[in-house]
């Protein structure tokens, strides 16, 4: 127990520093994910047929491969591949590179969450702004957006809470984010081996966390309330 | 003094011919009611004098001005279109208000975002808005809505909804204000107040076209009545003309199915 005890700063220490990895993937993702998303989006439902299908292909090369492959082509394509190892060594390059492939992967599923969002809305939304001589962008912005966001909140809830988890397969390049922390106690790190309570232990930080956005994101749900 | 004139507007979906050759015009301060059974036309033609459909050919003019005409591809050039339809208002069946905004902001939304295109707004931004928020709230009084402004449409009866977009329409002071079936949405004991403030309008000499099926208040209200059959004017003439010596077999049949 007393061993527990001695190990237990040492881990959390490394667990802190870690999660702190997962936690920029996260805010990256979100940041670049979400209005890439809505370009996508937009992309996906173009009257240029080439365009649309541009799009419409990469959300299907996208959904359709899991987000681990992803990012092993994304971190090692350009060097191994084309000789160009864009990403730069170490942790830098590895996290670039892990929020490249994030960003890429969410921002495709957020577009056809969008999509469901915005063809959800009556048309005569549109015929209404049109008539009062509005352009389309002020449709967009001013009458469908806030619309818009309501009807997705509850999908993008979940999307929210499953990317949080889904950060940790950035380990699959190395990138030094609580899993990977955890883990290094298993093969030894800081005079601790053989540790498997650590990795365990990790669970609690996403649990904590996921449990904060919840309540965050509920919250967000309550305040779309106001109009129906 | 002639306000519109559509002549040989023609309309199709796919093949189905929906309006063959329709012509009529309207003078200032007066108000025409279409009338015509179901799928006759009536909406097509409402959404193409308000630019939501596009005619296959036809001339429209307002104030002897033309601002479309099917030949010339002029007219379809989005800020000719913007700019055109503003002489029109249209009012629809389902009300369509804006769901996030107050009564109050429906009504002041188009005005404001006009305003920003100003060249003083910067300068005057205060007044504009003031103004505009000052007009907004004397529209809701005309409709009798002066304590619902603050409320969110899903707060308000389908009258009082209708009664929003009314203000809404007329908040950029169109030259002819279209009414698509406005009542055929309501509960039959909220159709009254609508037809109340229509009349009111009619009587402060807005020009108006009105699709309804409210025989006896197209009676009452208007100055010139078309009867629409399967895309074509079948029968137009003032309200006496039309609904007590109709002309046409086809009126006297679609008339009987409204009297008792
Ligand atoms: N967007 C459309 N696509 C295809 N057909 C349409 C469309 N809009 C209307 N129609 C057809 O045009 C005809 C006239 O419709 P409408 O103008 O709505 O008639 P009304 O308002 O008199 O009931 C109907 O047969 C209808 O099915
Ligand atoms: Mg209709």
């Amino acid at each position: 127990m007393s061993l527990f005890f001695e190990q237990f700063p040492i881990v959390v220490n490394s667990l802190n520093t870690g999660f702190l990895q997962t936690l920029k993937l996260f805010a990256l993702t979100l940041l670049g994910a979400i209005p890439l998303g809505l370009l996508i989006c937009f992309g996906s439902m173009s009257k240029i047929l080439p365009v649309k299908g541009f799009f419409k292909l990469l959300i299907w090369l996208v959904r359709g491969t899991p987000l681990m492959i992803q990012l092993l082509i994304i971190y090692y394509f350009p060097g191994l591949v084309l000789n160009n190892p864009i990403w730069g060594g170490g942790e830098g390059g590895r996290f670039v590179a892990s929020a490249v492939a994030f960003i890429i992967n969410y921002a495709c599923y957020f577009s056809e969450i969008y999509r469901a969002g915005i063809q959800a809305i009556p048309q005569g939304q549109d015929e209404a702004g049109l008539v009062l001589g509005m352009s389309r962008s002020e449709i967009f912005f001013k009458v469908k957006l806030l619309q818009m966001i309501k009807r997705i909140v509850p999908p993008m809830s979940n999307e929210v809470l499953t990317l949080v988890k889904d950060t940790s397969l950035a380990r699959i390049i190395a990138l030094q984010e609580i899993i990977w922390a955890g883990q290094s106690f298993l093969k030894g790190s800081q005079g601790i081996s053989g540790a498997i309570w650590p990795l365990f232990f990790t669970a609690v930080y996403y649990l904590v966390f996921n449990g904060i956005l919840t309540v965050l994101l509920s919250r967000l749900e309550k305040k779309l309330d106001f109009f129906r | 003094m002639e306000i519109l004139r559509v002549e040989h507007i023609n309309k199709s979906f796919e093949d189905t011919s929906v309006l063959k050759d329709i012509n009529f015009s309207l003078n200032k301060s007066e108000v025409l009611s279409i009338i015509g059974s179901s799928g006759s036309g009536k909406t097509t033609l409402l959404r193409c004098i308000n630019f939501l459909e596009k005619p296959d050919s036809g001339i429209i003019r307002v104030n002897g001005d033309i601002i479309f005409d099917g030949e010339n591809d002029e007219y379809l050039k989005e800020e000719n279109i913007r700019r055109n339809r503003l002489h029109f208002g249209l009012v629809f069946q389902s009300f369509n208000l804006f769901p996030q905004y107050t009564a109050l902001e429906n009504v002041m939304l188009a005005k404001q975002l006009q305003a920003k295109k100003r060249p003083d707004y910067k300068e005057n931004k205060k007044q504009i808005l003031a103004d505009i928020e000052t007009h907004a709230k004397g529209l809701l009084d005309q409709m009798g809505l002066s304590d619902r402004m603050e409320n969110y449409p899903h707060q308000l009866s389908g009258g009082q909804q209708q009664r929003v977009a009314i203000a809404r329409a007329l908040a950029l002071e169109p030259d002819i204000l279209c009414f698509d079936e406005p009542t055929s949405a309501l509960d039959p004991e909220l159709t009254g107040e609508i037809l109340k403030v229509m009349k009111e309008l009619a009587d402060c000499k807005m020009t108006m076209i009105i699709v309804t099926h409210e025989m006896n208040f197209a009676r009452d209200v208007s100055d010139k009545v078309i009867f629409m059959d399967d895309g074509i004017v079948c029968e137009e003439g003032t309200p006496d003309e039309v609904f007590l010596n109709p002309k046409q077999e086809r009126t006297r049949q679609f008339l009987k199915n409204y009297q008792s």
